[in-house]
């Protein structure tokens, strides 16, 4: 697969207060990004920007992988689980990730749906609305919708969010899984969060 | 299959898959079809009751239909991209596909309810407010189509920018009443030849622009549509 | 500076040159029948309507730029060809109501060109309706940007649509299709001179409102990065 993702001289401003500038950093596959920072230092925002649901306001951001060119959108190499992000809570588990696959283009399996809630532990509730859901449901939602597409960087922001224990090990084994596979960024203000990682950038060096 | 070629066939799928989550959407929580069902057989309760046993000439009975329709339009046309706006789904649906299936799948979705809409305050009107006459049909009928197209194009577009504007709701028909008003007119016009039992030959100019009314108001909006979608 | 200087001449020139049926010196302009002295507002109405069109079209091209190069500074000047657009399109309205007036007895005719001023003081008003309900400085001018593309591309339209419906009162222009003048030639050069004058007196007013935005703007967000706001 031979992901990478490059970020260059990235800057973003809001009401033209910069935000953070001059960020740059180069990420290969199995590698592994940690973004750091107190509240408000521009982590969240960094991760929209990485994972182009945001535009910078200078700068880019570069994915290159085997697949360029081929008929491959960039967005699927994108799985992001994030505060921001909400699902469609008029819909069960299963509907938001059929609807999310339809919805790239690709076509909805049921039996591999099924599985990838067994592995976040959703099984018996999959077909309940997502509205009928706690916190930590929703959160592990969230994760089935990063995933079910096999994208080859995950950007995962305040991974741990409403989680329990047995969602934290869950998040642990996505993280490892995902080492393998391609490319992990994290952006936490919990270092606990996380066990090892490649390169980090500090949010707060930034502004 | 080339490339080109596949990424033609997802886009489509993603366009219809979009249009398939507002409807599905849409029939469980029924927010846009009530509201705009109740607005339109209100309205039309409020033109009877005004008008009474008087007579009102057809003139202005054309002109009244297309008013109904377009505040009815105003009051249920920008909930396709409003709730994404307020639940934080935008985001969600970034992730998922590219602006110009988010455009087209919520078009689509809109030219549905426009028609939807449309065929029930025709077919009221026609039943309750007597004065309304229609002598040339088929003028009649393809002005509803073309009209709706219309209505829809440029209803989806604005309700695409007042969705990230602050004080959506009186918003969008400021900004949508000077952008209509070629649509307006010409439907009023239209309407006003099949009911005075014109030629349809009479009417191929009103065709002529809603059509080309539609062309340019969705080539604009592909092009544009991607600098309001994306934050 | 000199802007004034010309335009107080025009102004001069265009009030008291005097108006005779057969003008044989160069100073005396000719008596149009039916409007005789209120013809003198030719020199100042049509200016201003020139230039509300004037100033939207500047308007949307800066908007085009920033949307290309996200250049906050084109959106400044877009702001600012708006404002004075809304400004000079009151004038015009306004004058234009008057000499309706006074030509046709009655403010409001239902005439193609009175009609589409109005129609673009609505559009103005619109979008700075529009712009006060978006907080970002990035997402105001992205949206205002939109809006003003969608209206200069429908605006077309209502020119096509108007004449079908309504008969024109304006009288037969002075400048008419074939773009032969049919005007004496010392009417023609104040009204030219006017013409020119007004232009200058608008980029002079614009030039001061960006620097003017500029100061404010950067007085209001100081930025801790080198070479200050952008722009």
């Amino acid at each position: 697969m031979n992901i990478r993702i490059e970020a260059r001289e990235l800057k973003k401003a809001f009401n033209r207060r910069v935000i953070f500038q001059n960020l740059s950093f180069s990420l290969a596959q199995h590698q592994t990004l940690l973004v750091t920072g107190k509240n408000g230092s521009g982590k969240s925002t960094l991760v929209k920007i990485l994972g182009s649901v945001l535009t910078p306001t200078a700068g880019t951001v570069t994915v290159t992988s085997d697949f360029t060119g081929r008929d491959h959108s960039p967005l699927a190499d994108i799985g992001l689980v994030s505060p921001y992000l909400m699902m469609y809570d008029e819909f069960s588990a299963v509907e938001n990730l059929s609807l999310a696959l339809a919805i790239r283009g690709m076509s909805p399996h049921a039996a591999e749906i099924d599985a990838l809630l067994e592995k976040v532990s959703l099984y018996d509730r999959r077909h309940d609305l997502v509205r009928t859901y706690s916190s930590g449901m929703k959160q592990r939602v969230k994760y089935a919708f990063a995933l079910v597409h096999h994208p080859a960087i995950l950007l995962l922001d305040e991974p741990m969010a409403n989680l329990d224990n047995e969602g934290i090990d869950i998040v642990h084994r996505v993280m490892e899984e995902q080492r393998e596979r391609g490319i992990l960024i994290v952006a936490t203000s919990d270092l606990s969060d996380i066990n090892s990682y490649d390169l980090r950038v500090d949010m707060n060096e930034r502004r | 299959m080339n490339a080109v070629e596949h990424i033609g066939h997802s886009w489509a799928r993603s366009v219809i898959a979009i249009f398939k989550k507002d409807w599905h959407s849409e029939l469980r929580t029924r927010y846009a079809i009530s509201a705009l069902v109740m607005f339109v057989i209100t309205t039309i309760a409020i033109i009877l009751f005004s008008i009474g046993n008087e007579s009102a000439p057809p003139d202005l009975l054309s002109a009244m239909l297309w008013v109904v329709v377009f505040f009815a339009a105003m009051s249920g046309l920008s909930r396709s991209f409003v709730t994404e706006e307020e639940r934080g789904t935008a985001m969600t649906l970034q992730l998922l596909t590219s602006p110009s299936a988010v455009l087209f799948g919520k078009l689509l979705f809109n030219i549905v309810l426009v028609f939807g809409l449309n065929a029930l305050t025709v077919v009221l009107y026609a039943l309750f407010i007597n004065g309304f006459v229609i002598r040339t049909l088929s003028i009649f009928v393809v002005t509803i189509i073309l009209g709706s197209t219309a209505l829809a194009a440029s209803s989806t577009i604005l309700a695409a920018i007042i969705a990230k504007a602050n004080t959506k709701g009186t918003l969008y028909p400021v900004l949508s009443f000077p952008i209509l008003l070629p649509w307006l007119l010409t439907v009023i016009n239209g309407t006003r030849l099949a009911s005075e039992g014109a030629f349809f030959s009479e009417a191929l100019g009103e065709f002529q622009i809603l059509l080309s009314y539609i062309v340019v108001v969705v080539a604009t909006s592909y092009l544009v549509f991607p600098y309001i979608w994306k934050e | 500076m000199a802007v004034g200087i010309w335009l107080a001449l025009v102004i001069v020139a265009g009030l008291s040159l005097p108006m005779v049926s057969q003008p044989s010196h160069w100073y005396e302009l000719p008596i149009i029948p039916g409007l005789e002295e209120k013809a003198r507002i030719i020199f100042f109405h049509v200016p201003t309507a020139w230039l509300s069109v004037l100033a939207f079209l500047s308007s949307m091209v800066f908007a085009i730029r920033y949307l290309r190069k996200r250049d906050l500074d084109d959106d400044i000047k877009s702001a600012s060809a708006a404002g004075l657009g809304f400004l000079f399109c009151t004038l015009a309205t306004l004058t234009g109501a008057i000499w309706a007036k006074f030509s046709w007895g009655t403010y409001w005719n239902w005439d193609p060109r009175q009609t589409s001023i109005f129609v673009l003081l609505l559009i103005y008003g619109a979008y700075f309706a529009l712009r006060s309900a978006i907080d970002v400085d990035e997402k105001r001018a992205t949206l205002a940007a939109a809006y003003s593309i969608i209206a200069a591309v429908t605006m077309p339209f209502f020119m096509f649509v108007m004449p079908r419906i309504l008969s024109s009162l304006h009288p037969e222009p002075i400048l008419n299709a074939q773009g032969k003048v049919q005007m004496n030639t010392t009417m023609l050069v104040v009204f030219l001179s006017s013409l020119a004058g007004f232009t200058g007196l608008y980029v002079w007013m614009w030039n001061l409102r960006v620097r003017a935005h500029r100061v404010e703007l950067s007085h209001l967000h100081p930025t801790s990065s080198g070479g200050g706001a952008l722009g």
